[in-house]
């Protein structure tokens, strides 16, 4: 065990240095590429390019993993197997790993620690001795460790010089294990379209590497052969599976000009600190006047936190029959029957009683259905009050308006419910309508909004705990209680 | 199509030099003014007073948050899985994914149902957004647009009207809103009007209950609140200080508040009347790629890179959740709620969807299928569905077939109940 550990460690310096020739004298970017790849896995450059990439911190986690993997007492026995004649260095076994993860990452399901397992090994921590494609399998199927140095945290962006390179090297060795699978050899085909020019230099670079390779020990050449091809399957991966390395889009554009100074249309705060020659990210968008704060603490001030978490219960446990995640609907989901009974109840004019008695949790919910609304108003006219709750749906549509049109709105309603005289007068407090007064001068959306919320408390306060108490909604609830009874035979009989 | 309107909100002579030139459109003192970027830079300048340099507000800032994190802490009671220790528990979820969409070419960036139920929209890198009848798998429009990077789509609450919103990455970082109508054949492109226009990539969209508005989050560190009619900014909201992720309007008809989520790892709620931000929240360790609100409006949740979801309760104005797994390394991208918050769905890197129980801040039960990032998940509006997107091209419908497990639950209960009384009754005879 020890032995093969050693044998990783030489393999790696080796492999480092093999690198180095194999870009140098082949591109500049490749070259500066690879110096940044080593500044960053040296610890230095914490703020460098390799942090702000969005995959950093996922690799840095199962860097862990793979640390406590590798953990000398608990982590997996890496073993050096006898197969006839030859034999396989440095590897572990599939369920190794399963069992492993399931030990000692908290997870109690086989499938969800193959799922892990899979894609980590997609990430090229550790690979199968002998398959391109990089899944993990619950079996005897020999693993290894991939190198530190070709992990995908030292921000890999190989060039197809590069991986012609590489192709190349792998005809040269003329060895089972080594050739090139279909895929690869049609990508060698298509570089070497795409490079004839550069062709001669490519194929001397990879001699030079070939022959580089037959002088290593036999067993050191197996392993860096198998972690050199299982990069290579990380960065261009057989067709069909997924790239892990890439990166999403939004993410990747903030990651190319990591110094770039964000600029906003409309910014302005912001945008003088990041222009400061020595930008730090600022801590604050905008600094907060102690006023801000004051009414910050003031928020906190608030009831108890029992209180309101009680609350979140009470909200879930209220709406819980009305969950088909959790209770099946009433008469069935669509998605499971195929019957959309369901959703023609809940367009339909006729509410069902389990709608009617939502309507009681409280005015949001007679506001909300349509239905509801439409009955609140009917009650609400039969009291001759409907001009409150006229005003709030008026006001609530003027603000869903376009905004050519608002002037114009703001002046209707004025005239209908507000001014002197109005038809529908509605009583707001003399504060409200004086700031009310003011707003319709230079009407905008909300010039409406202080005489809103007065009228939704007020009708919160009076006319809905009515409503809720009058025989006009209580006749509802019974009345679709016995409709739906009378119902339910028929559509089970429909399902049967 | 109507670009010319939009163009004059953001190019024009600058309020303060009166030269031609891009604009900012900020307030002083809730005024709109369009200052260009040098003007806005030498006002902000005399706008500190006397002995004061950003590295002294700086500091005073950081006191000042300091101290209404300890005012937050005082009042930090109990966690909410204590509270919730009475609570039934969750029996055996069973939710399946029986429905997948097929037909884009490339990533699935971002979907959004229709009021309908039934039909949804999808945006895709390969430059195409599909609406689907997801319940018959029919697709009814096909709309390819002349740039691949369509970050995110929107249905329009009204069905009469369905429009669909497009940000772009690249040259231009236009929202777009097209009109649909029932007939297959017209060119729906052709229709396309552009709405808004962010100074980097538009992450994120919703309409505000309201064919008419159309709320914007973008690359550029801000929110905008849009008129589709006119293209005309009604209202800006500046407070993060990187890339905004993610946005979702509060759920209640009342509520004038919306939240947001970005690359700072803040989460900021807005009042869209006065582009105040009210309430802040900072407690992950990464990008929140996704906000969420509670159905109930009194809270919401966040999904992040930091591998964690994690639920703030706006009345209390703290964390009072944490979503997480020593088995979950990868980041979350996004989140939504069953109807009645009591579940909480997040699609993760790793390609699964995590289902929370919100309440006791465990997990219910783990979806597989997708076969790469899983980069939207949405809760259909009646709650019947889940619809997930993915970067494997496809789009997945999964839905419970527990049937009545709470019953069930309530009729052993119940059984409980009689034994005792059974043997209370038992003993006394004897």
């Amino acid at each position: 065990m020890h032995v093969s550990r050693l044998h990783c460690r030489v393999a790696c310096l080796l492999q480092g240095r093999c690198v180095v020739l194999l870009h140098l004298p082949l591109s500049r970017s490749g070259f500066t590429s690879w110096i940044m790849a080593q500044t960053n896995s040296s610890g230095q450059g914490t703020n460098g390019v390799a942090d702000e990439s969005p995959n950093m911190i996922v690799y840095r986690k199962m860097e862990e993993v793979i640390a406590r993997m590798q953990d000398e007492k608990n982590g997996i026995p890496i073993r050096t197997v006898k197969s006839f004649l030859t034999k396989i260095p440095s590897v572990f076994s599939g369920s190794e790993i399963v069992q492993w993860m399931m030990k000692n990452l908290d997870i109690e399901d086989q499938v969800e620690a193959l799922h892990l397992g899979t894609l980590m090994a997609a990430h090229g921590y550790f690979f199968p001795i002998s398959d391109h494609v990089l899944t993990l399998k619950d079996d005897g199927t020999f693993y290894r460790f991939q190198t530190p140095y070709f992990w995908p945290s030292n921000c890999w962006e190989p060039e197809n010089t590069d991986y012609a390179v590489y192709l190349c090297k792998r005809t040269m060795q003329n060895k089972a294990r080594l050739e090139l699978a279909d895929y690869e050899a049609e990508s060698l085909a298509r570089l070497q379209r795409a490079f004839a020019r550069k062709w001669e230099f490519i194929f001397m670079q990879a001699e030079a590497q070939a022959k580089v390779d037959k002088k290593r020990d036999k067993i050191e050449r197996k392993i860096l052969d198998s972690q050199e091809r299982a990069f290579w399957d990380v960065h261009r991966p057989v067709p069909g599976c997924v790239n892990t390395t890439e990166v999403d889009i939004k993410k990747s554009s903030r990651m190319k000009n990591p110094h770039k100074t964000r600029k906003s249309v409309y910014g302005l705060q912001n945008d003088i600190r990041t222009h400061s020659p020595t930008h730090t990210p600022a801590p604050e968008a905008k600094q907060p006047t102690e006023e801000e704060l004051q009414e910050q603490v003031k928020l906190t001030n608030k009831p108890p936190i029992l209180v309101l978490k009680n609350s979140l219960l009470g909200y879930t446990e209220q709406y819980l029959e009305y969950d088909p995640f959790l209770t099946p609907p009433d008469p069935s989901n669509p998605w499971i029957s195929d019957d959309t009974t369901l959703w023609e109840l809940e367009a339909s004019k006729e509410p069902g009683q389990q709608r009617v008695k939502r309507w009681a949790f409280g005015i949001d919910e007679v506001l909300k259905d349509p239905v509801g609304r439409e009955q609140f108003l009917k009650f609400l006219e039969s009291e001759f009050s409907s001009e409150n709750l006229r005003f709030w749906l008026a006001v609530q549509e003027l603000k869903k308006r376009p905004i050519r049109e608002v002037p114009t709105r703001v002046q209707e309603i004025w005239q209908e419910f507000l001014a002197p005289g109005a038809p529908s007068a509605i009583n707001v407090d003399s504060k409200s309508y004086d700031k009310t007064t003011q707003n319709v001068k230079d009407p905008g959306r909300y010039a409406f909004e202080d005489a809103q919320e007065h009228i939704y408390k007020l009708m919160k306060s009076d006319s809905y705990s009515r409503f809720i108490r009058s025989s006009a909604y209580q006749e509802l609830l019974q009345a679709k209680k016995k409709v739906t009874k009378s119902n339910k035979p028929q559509s089970l009989a429909k399902n049967i | 199509m109507c670009d010319q309107t939009f163009m004059a909100a953001t190019f024009g002579p600058c309020d303060s030099c009166s030269k031609p030139s891009p604009l900012m459109n900020i307030y002083i003192k809730n005024e709109a003014t369009n200052y260009c970027s040098l003007c806005v830079e030498m006002m902000a300048c005399q706008g500190l007073q006397k002995g004061e340099t950003l590295e002294s507000l700086k500091r005073e800032s950081e006191t000042l948050k300091k101290k209404l994190e300890e005012e937050r802490n005082k009042l930090n009671d109990v966690e909410l899985h204590q509270v919730a220790e009475k609570v039934e528990v969750l029996s055996a979820l069973s939710i399946k994914t029986r429905r997948v969409l097929k037909g884009h070419g490339n990533k699935v960036l971002c979907m959004d149902w229709c009021k309908d139920k039934r039909r949804m929209v999808s945006s895709s890198q390969d430059g195409k957004v599909i609406v689907w009848d997801a319940f018959t798998l029919n697709k009814e429009h096909g709309v390819p647009l002349p740039c691949t990077w369509v970050l995110a789509c929107a249905y329009a609450p009204l069905r009469s009207l369905c429009l669909i919103m497009n940000g772009y990455l690249g040259l231009d970082n236009k929202c777009s809103v097209i009109p649909l109508s029932l007939d297959k054949n017209e060119n729906l492109a052709a229709k396309k009007k552009s709405v808004a226009m962010h100074t980097n990539y538009v992450s994120g969209c919703s309409f505000t209950n309201s064919d008419m508005q159309l709320l914007t989050s973008s690359g550029d560190g801000t929110c905008a609140l849009w008129d589709v009619e006119s293209g005309q900014l009604l209202q800006s909201f500046h407070g993060h200080t990187a890339d905004v992720l993610s946005l979702d309007l509060a759920p209640s008809e009342t509520g004038n508040t919306f939240v947001s989520g970005g690359c700072d790892m803040k989460a900021n709620v807005w009042d869209m009347r006065s582009g105040q931000n009210i309430q802040s929240f900072e407690s992950h360790e990464s990008d929140i790629n996704c906000v969420k609100y509670y159905p109930s409006g009194d809270a919401f949740a966040s999904a992040s890179d930091d591998a964690t979801c994690r639920f703030y309760d706006l009345r209390a104005d703290r964390e009072v959740a944490v979503y997480q797994k020593d088995s979950i390394i990868f980041g979350a991208s996004t989140c939504d709620f069953s109807l009645s918050g009591r579940l909480l769905f997040a699609g993760y890197n790793d390609y699964t969807i995590n289902v929370w129980d919100v309440l006791k801040g465990t997990r219910a039960t783990i979806l597989f299928g997708h076969e790469n990032r899983v980069s939207r998940v949405r809760v259909s509006p009646d709650g019947t569905a889940l619809g997930s997107a993915s970067w494997d091209s496809t789009l997945r419908v999964s839905w419970s077939f527990s049937t009545g497990s709470n019953y069930i639950f309530r009729f052993i209960k119940l059984l409980f109940w009689v034994n005792s009384r059974l043997v209370l009754e038992f003993t006394v005879a004897f």
